[in-house]
């Protein structure tokens, strides 16, 4: 991207990062140098506008505040807790791992820069980290229990920055499941950027569910590294939330391995719901299987950008791609864009995006049953966004996403 | 009094008229046959009645228990007590027959200021009905109409019919695509349905349902009225001679 001058926004975000940020020098200052906000003007950026976020001013939170995370537990999951208040780690909410096998460590400052970054926000989140928590799953662990993060934010004008790191080690097994949420009263920037690595023969499963309020921007970057027989699935579930950017990198470096990446989206008013998602098939005999669906209504907007690359060497990959859409409004949009490049010969790949309305001739059927126009629209919409609801495994964590939808009338149970 | 009272309606669908002003009165417990050739306009008729707006009525009125049916839209209509069987019931994926027929049977109940079924009487309700037409349970658990064979998606009609208790119910070519043994087991259906309140128009191409549903009237529909009336013997005339001579005689008195 070529910038010559600095943006106001930009200098404005760099004062509020003063001196005092950890990377005065390296990968990240040179990220700095290199970018301003991504615009519209840029590929990865087309369809999402930024400006809401960085013209305003977000602060970091000096103190891990008190918040009672009771009513962000999911029902009847019986699951270790992390929880985050305003991007800081809130140890006395948090209910650590208690069993062998998994640890989980807090730190305040990240180890590492990345070698390299892709753009400014990537570099903000490491510059302004608010806090850090490293989960280690040793070799051949068996976790019982589910670990729940919960991001939760209490206060106006928050900027919080999280990390996670999580490595399932060699042939370990571990369910997590994340979810954002906010307070009433809450305006807020999260940048939350989670790295993950999955070791040969290890399985890991992350329900994220996104349940943050219209005046909430959330951005979340997740990069995925597995390896030889390595599973990994990913639900990534926006139930609500003002401007929501998903960012899922999977990088499948090694033989055999299996990556399910699902999700929904129903926006609704002026919400705003981006997927970008990257799978690299690297070497040869590894599945991935992307569905992903939308029903977006009012004047809500979706971007759906699916890359997937098959490498030279990544012969007998299986690649499946799909992004479905229903546009309940004329006011509504969704912008959709498959990327696929296969460099291999012998691979089976497919992708299929559309766009469409609910079929009219079931609503007409449905109402010539007695059922109201919204109740008829429920049942197809849920019925739509039905096989993506069933991908989540655990009754528990199905059962509370559903329970979300339907209090906002988005289902019928 | 008329349960419904359809007077010199005029309907079409991308401008073009299909009907062209036909009058047509059903008292409470009466079965009307409509017969006619292909084109003729039954299925839009029972499209219009049944509340599908891609048809526009341009003229004519029908009132319904007293009300003008025009006014309402579709759900309205069912809830009032007005049952379609549509000649091709459509596949709904992933809404299951269970959920569907839960949600309708719930708002037909509101309507009369009835509480909902408990579950358990709904799962009765649904065997006994189910039953009527000789409906597998496992049909019950599927999507609507999904995978159904042509004779089950009618018996599926009629099983919905049963549930919903309309005091009008509309047959279009319930009997198209069914073996004798369907068609009996239809007809069996309807037929235990029939009460000296409900009423029935059963739109039908060939005579054949009618030695089972035995109806009051037989009218004939031609380029969208109705050009003949009589009772159950003019489906038997019609049978044997075809609609040409109805076609000619419809003709020379434009
Ligand atoms: N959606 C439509 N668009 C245009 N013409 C239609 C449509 N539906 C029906 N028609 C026409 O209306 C006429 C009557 O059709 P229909 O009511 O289905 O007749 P029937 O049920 O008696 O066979 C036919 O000429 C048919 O082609
Ligand atoms: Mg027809």
């Amino acid at each position: 991207m070529e910038t010559t001058t600095i943006s106001q926004a930009k200098e404005k975000w760099m004062a509020a990062l003063g001196t005092s940020h950890a990377y005065a020098s390296g990968s990240v200052a040179e990220a700095f140098e290199r970018f301003d906000f991504p615009t519209t003007r840029d590929e990865d950026w087309k369809y999402t506008r930024v400006a809401r976020i960085t013209n305003k001013t977000w602060v970091k939170s000096d103190a891990v505040e008190a918040c009672d995370v009771q009513s962000f537990l999911i029902p009847g999951l019986d699951a270790y807790t992390v929880v985050f208040v305003n991007g800081r780690y809130n140890a006395a909410q948090s209910f650590l791992p208690t069993e062998q096998g998994i640890h989980v460590s807090h730190e305040t400052k990240l180890a590492n820069q990345r070698a390299s970054y892709n753009h400014f926000f990537q570099a903000y989140a490491d510059a302004a980290c608010t806090d850090v928590v490293n989960v280690l799953v040793e070799k051949n662990a068996r976790i019982s229990k589910s670990v729940h993060f919960i991001h939760v934010v209490t206060n106006a004008q928050v900027l919080a920055q999280p990390r996670i790191n999580l490595i399932a080690m060699h042939g370990a097994e571990v369910k997590c499941i994340e979810s954002f949420v906010g307070t009433e009263s809450a305006k807020s920037f999260t940048n939350r950027t989670l790295d993950i690595e999955v070791q040969e023969n290890a399985s890991l499963i992350w329900d994220k569910i996104q349940l943050e309020n219209d005046a909430q921007f959330l951005m979340n970057e997740e990069n995925v590294r597995i390896t030889g027989n390595g599973r990994f699935t990913i639900n990534t579930l926006t139930i609500d939330g003002g401007w929501v950017r998903n960012a899922l990198n999977i990088s499948l470096d090694g033989q055999n391995i299996e990556a399910n990446l699902n999700g929904f989206y129903m926006p609704r008013r002026k919400q705003f719901v981006d997927n970008h998602t990257k799978v690299d098939h690297r070497l040869p005999h590894c599945n991935s299987n992307e569905l992903y669906k939308g029903v977006l209504n009012d004047q809500s907007t979706g971007v759906f950008n699916g890359k997937v690359y098959v490498h030279l060497d990544a012969q007998k990959t299986n690649a499946f791609q799909s992004c479905a859409n229903i546009l309940l409004s004329d006011d509504a949009t969704m912008n959709t864009k498959p990327e696929l490049e296969i460099y291999a010969d012998d691979v089976k790949c497919s992708h299929g995006t559309t766009t469409g309305q609910l079929d009219e001739e079931a609503l007409f059927y449905l109402k010539s049953r007695g059922i109201s126009e919204d109740n008829a629209r429920r049942l197809l919409t849920s019925a739509f966004i039905g096989d993506v609801v069933s991908k989540i495994e655990n009754d528990a964590v199905r059962e509370y996403v559903t329970q979300q939808l339907v209090q906002r009338e988005l289902l019928v149970a | 009094m008329n349960l419904i009272s359809i007077n010199n309606l005029h309907a079409r669908i991308e401008e073009k008229e299909i009907l062209r002003g036909l009058t047509l009165d059903v008292k409470p417990g009466e079965v009307h046959a409509i017969m006619g050739p292909n084109g003729s306009g039954k299925s839009t008729l029972a499209s219009v009645l049944a509340g599908r707006e891609d048809y526009e009525v341009t003229g004519g009125s029908v009132t319904f228990n007293g009300k003008d049916l025009l006014e309402m839209p579709a759900e309205e209509r069912a809830r009032e007590g007005l049952f379609l069987a549509f000649q091709y019931p459509v596949e709904i994926p992933g809404v299951s027959n269970m959920n569907f027929l839960k949600a309708a049977v719930g708002e037909m109940r509101k309507h009369k200021g009835l509480e909902p079924l408990a579950a358990k009487d709904f799962l009765k309700l649904v065997k006994e009905k189910a039953a009527l037409v000789e409906l597998q349970d496992h049909l019950a658990n599927r999507a609507v109409n999904e995978g159904f064979s042509g004779g089950e998606k009618k018996r599926n009609e009629i099983f919905q019919m049963a549930m919903l208790e309309p005091s009008l119910g509309i047959l279009d070519e319930t009997d198209s695509g069914l073996d004798i043994d369907a068609l009996r087991i239809v007809a069996n259906g309807v037929n235990a349905l029939r009460s000296p309140e409900r009423s029935f128009i059963v739109i039908t191409h060939y005579q054949r349902l009618l030695d089972y549903i035995v109806p009051d009237f037989v009218h004939v529909l031609y380029k969208g009225r109705i050009v003949k009336s009589g009772t159950k013997e003019l489906a038997l005339e019609l049978e044997e001679r075809g609609y040409d001579w109805i076609k000619e005689e419809a003709e020379a008195n434009v």
